[in-house]
């Protein structure tokens, strides 16, 4: 079985990797549809006509779009993210720049989310449609229901504008002296993703209890505790890692707001900036770092399950 | 030429409520002191303050001949000074340059320096100033926004007279000369200056970091010449709307630049913060094209200027916060023709002249988007008011990014916001032949050289009369419909004092080396 997995991963990346390339131009394209470019924004209201055509010359944007994204294409293959048109800086600086508050904004939602998911799941799961089931069910599908900018708006107003006690934005501090920054955004972060995860884990938990074997080793005896967790909880991972990784998209997602709302300086805003002034290279470098990212968790994802039960994967 | 020194404006008045510092804006005749320093209550030394404005992300440049952005213009303002600044009535005073002079036809100039030192511990010399000019108007980088506005510096015949004078030399006469060396982008950087990432200038802050789209840290250089400034440091930070609304009502910035009405509303509800508002410092307008039917009809445009609702406008569209106004830009600015009648609504008068142009029953399109906070919802609001006379008006939205840029070419009517520039900048920028931004299309040649001339009258009075009948032409006649004058709201917390709340791209605008911590 062991040997199989090899293959199985291998296929995988292959297509990950196909993935990554149709991502890139497809990215490509659709910046490129935005009205106006880079030249055109970044002095749309101080520079003469004229003087933006120079513009134009100077940032390559003057030349067709297929040889701008070789070029681009053949840089990334070595290496080189390329050259923001904005700031003339190296994309890469960019990204080294903007991905610490993102990814410690991530990371540290998932580490409170994950526990409590898997918890709440499977505190539902053997409690199948009881009273605590049904009430952990109605308070995280309300949550998963409130949009994540209205959660944040209530929140910040009542826990930083109205009592004080928590900073409403990033504004002027910094994270190692201030850690509370973070509890806001994970608080808003937490209600979206904590609900899809909290389900998969009971559906999880429910579908190993009522197995066959499962009836089987309690016939045989086993222990209470030793069944749920040697027997129900790996089967009931395999739906809640393969939502993980889903999880890791939609934070990503909701990360976007959040750093909007609490003005993070993070990859979410980076990536706003770059929209909004066409930088396409670094709107690109952005994007495929981000490609990069999901796709890898949804490999390791994939893996994972292989590993936990591996006859997921022979199935397939 | 440059426009970003128009992006947003301010008028004079003063800051605090409660701060009789009113007196202190009182305008010196031009070659007058520095700002009034009114301080009712004892200024205190020390304290760090944070102030957040509207972010540019990568945009933002630590260059002060490239600044575009009003975040870049604070920053540069703290490190950097100019040789001229305006006034709260957009009126050149002096900073860097003590005094000038010209040789009767407004064509040389004399500029005397003060006695200034850079951060790095040199005087200010005049070397100093014909290497900051020369690196501004390089043609090589036309990113240095003060560029076209200089276009008329004979550098070449221009020198040094000594240390502490220098002589500047122009291809045609103009007497608005000193305004533009108040323009953006004008800052005088040390001799030699070649890494703008390592910032030396003489202002009231010595640079300590900076990082593109979040923040800039300055600490008070305490050689300033003009009084070293009364906080310890200075932070200027990034940030849109919503955050610097939340940061300055939260305790985590101090000052908050250009905050919406709806902001100002909720916050004077409350006791952290405190609305500074420019009265009517802005000007929303509806430009008409006027080479474009049906708005190539004289009468038509009057009839639409007829048409508004200017109460109405201000009171929906600013949320009360501001002025009408009246057809015209500049309203309480040097040269403005305050003689001139308010325009009422009059919508029989505009029927008929629209009876007479065939128009009723037609419908024309407005060239709108959401590039400028109301500009949608002024232009949806105008469609009702000009339909009472049997136009109809449709809204047709277009990209907030190219908006600008668009406007020149797109619609035939359209909105426009103008912030602080002086008048006569306005109108090189929007209203000749050759004007980059001439968003109405007004080319006449006589009305080009009708302005040259007034500009190179060296007599402030008579030239200020030639520029009264040119705005009363363009007022009767001229596609640009003023229909409101917003404030400008700048919130600050409880604890600061001192800010003075007048017109963007003057002195005292941003001006944090007088502000204190209370």
């Amino acid at each position: 079985m062991r040997l199989l997995a090899v293959p199985y991963a291998v296929q995988r990346t292959l297509l990950a990797v196909v993935q990554l390339a149709v991502l890139s131009v497809l990215v490509f394209v659709l910046t490129s549809l935005l009205p106006g470019d880079a030249a055109e924004l970044r002095f749309t209201e101080t520079l003469t006509p004229e003087q933006v055509a120079g513009l134009r010359i100077e940032l390559g944007l003057d030349r067709p779009a297929p040889e701008r994204f070789v070029h681009w294409l053949g840089d990334v293959l070595t290496g080189d993210l390329g050259t923001s048109l904005i700031s003339g800086g190296p994309v890469a600086g960019i990204v080294r720049h903007s991905i610490g508050a993102t990814l410690v904004l991530t990371l540290a939602t998932l580490a409170v989310v994950v526990p409590l998911a898997v918890a709440l799941g499977i505190v539902m799961g053997t409690r199948e449609n009881g009273r605590i089931d049904r009430a952990i069910t109605s308070v995280t599908l309300a949550l998963s229901a409130i949009p994540d900018f209205v959660i944040a708006v209530v929140l910040v107003a009542v826990f930083s504008l109205k009592l004080g006690w928590l900073p409403a934005t990033w504004i002027g501090g910094d994270l190692l002296s201030s850690p509370a920054l973070l509890i806001l955004p994970i608080a808003v972060l937490f209600g979206r993703t904590v609900c899809l995860l909290s389900r998969q884990v009971r559906a999880g938990t429910v579908a190993a209890l009522n197995a066959e074997y499962i009836t089987q080793a309690r016939r045989l005896g086993v222990p209470r505790r030793r069944l749920l967790l040697r027997h129900v909880l790996p089967n009931a991972a395999v739906p809640g890692v393969q939502e993980l990784a889903r999880t890791g998209d939609t934070l990503l997602g909701g990360v976007l707001v959040v750093e909007a709302i609490f003005a993070i300086p993070g990859f979410a805003t980076a990536l706003v900036d770059g929209v909004e002034t066409r930088d396409i290279p670094t709107v690109q470098g952005l994007t495929l770092v981000l490609a990069v990212a999901a796709l890898l968790i949804n490999l390791a994802a994939d893996l994972t399950c292989n590993r936990l039960v591996p006859r997921t994967a022979l199935l397939r | 030429m440059a426009e970003a020194w128009g992006r947003r404006g301010f008028l004079g008045l003063a800051g605090a409520a409660g701060l009789a510092a009113v007196t202190g804006c009182g305008a010196d005749s031009g070659a007058g002191g520095g700002a009034g320093s009114g301080a009712a209550a004892q200024p205190k030394q020390g304290g760090r303050l944070r102030a957040v404005y509207a972010g540019g992300g990568a945009k933002e440049v630590l260059d002060p001949h490239v600044q575009s952005l009003f975040v870049d213009i604070a920053r540069h303002k703290a490190m950097y000074e100019k040789l001229v600044e305006l006034g709260p009535d957009l009126k050149p005073v002096p900073r860097l340059a003590s005094k000038w002079d010209h040789d009767g036809t407004a064509t040389t100039w004399r500029f005397t320096l003060r006695d200034a030192t850079f951060h790095d511990g040199g005087n200010l010399v005049a070397e100093d100033v014909l290497y900051s000019l020369s690196r501004i108007v390089d043609p090589a980088v036309p990113e240095r926004v003060a560029q076209s506005s200089l276009a008329t510096l004979d550098l070449k015949r221009s020198k040094a007279i000594g240390p502490a004078t220098v002589e500047l030399v122009l291809t045609a006469p103009n007497a608005e000369f000193p305004a533009l060396l108040a323009g953006i982008g004008t800052q005088i950087v040390r001799n030699g200056f070649k890494d703008p990432s390592k910032p030396v200038g003489t202002g009231a802050f010595r640079y300590v970091s900076f990082e593109a789209g979040r923040s800039m840290i300055a600490s008070r250089y305490d050689d300033y010449w003009d009084e070293p400034a009364r906080i310890e440091e200075l932070h200027i930070l990034s940030a849109d709307a919503e955050a610097r609304a939340n940061a300055v009502q939260g305790g985590q910035a101090e000052y908050a630049n250009d905050m919406t009405a709806t902001f100002a509303r909720t916050a004077e509800a409350g006791k952290t913060v405190r609305i500074v508002a420019a009265k009517a410092s802005t000007m929303q307008a509806f430009v008409m094209k006027v080479d474009q039917p049906p708005f190539d009809n004289p009468d038509v445009r009057l009839a639409f200027k007829l048409l508004a609702d200017r109460q109405r406008l201000v009171d929906v569209v600013l949320a009360g916060r501001g002025e009408v106004g009246n057809d015209l830009f500049g309203k309480g600015y040097q040269y403005y023709p305050a003689g001139l009648p308010q325009r009422e609504r009059d919508v029989d008068r505009a029927k008929a002249l629209l009876a007479k142009a065939g128009l009723i029953g037609k419908q024309v399109e407005i060239f709108t988007a959401d590039a400028s906070a109301g500009f949608v919802e002024a232009a949806t609001l105008f469609a009702e008011q000009v339909a009472e006379a049997g136009v109809r008006l449709k809204v047709s939205t277009g990209s907030p990014q190219t908006y600008a840029k668009d406007l020149l070419t797109k619609g035939a009517i359209g909105n426009h916001r103008s912030g602080a520039m002086t008048i006569p900048q306005y109108f090189t920028d929007r209203l000749l032949s050759q004007s980059p931004f001439n968003v109405t299309h007004w080319r006449r040649p006589a009305f080009d050289s009708a302005f040259a001339a007034a500009r190179a009258v060296t007599s402030e009075q008579e030239r200020s009369a030639k520029y009264g009948v040119l705005q009363k032409t363009l007022r009767d006649e001229g596609g640009i419909l003023a229909w409101g004058l917003p404030d400008y709201l700048v919130a600050v917390s409880a604890k600061v004092q001192g800010v003075q709340a007048v017109p963007p791209n003057t002195l005292d605008q941003g001006r944090f080396d007088k502000v204190w911590l209370a």
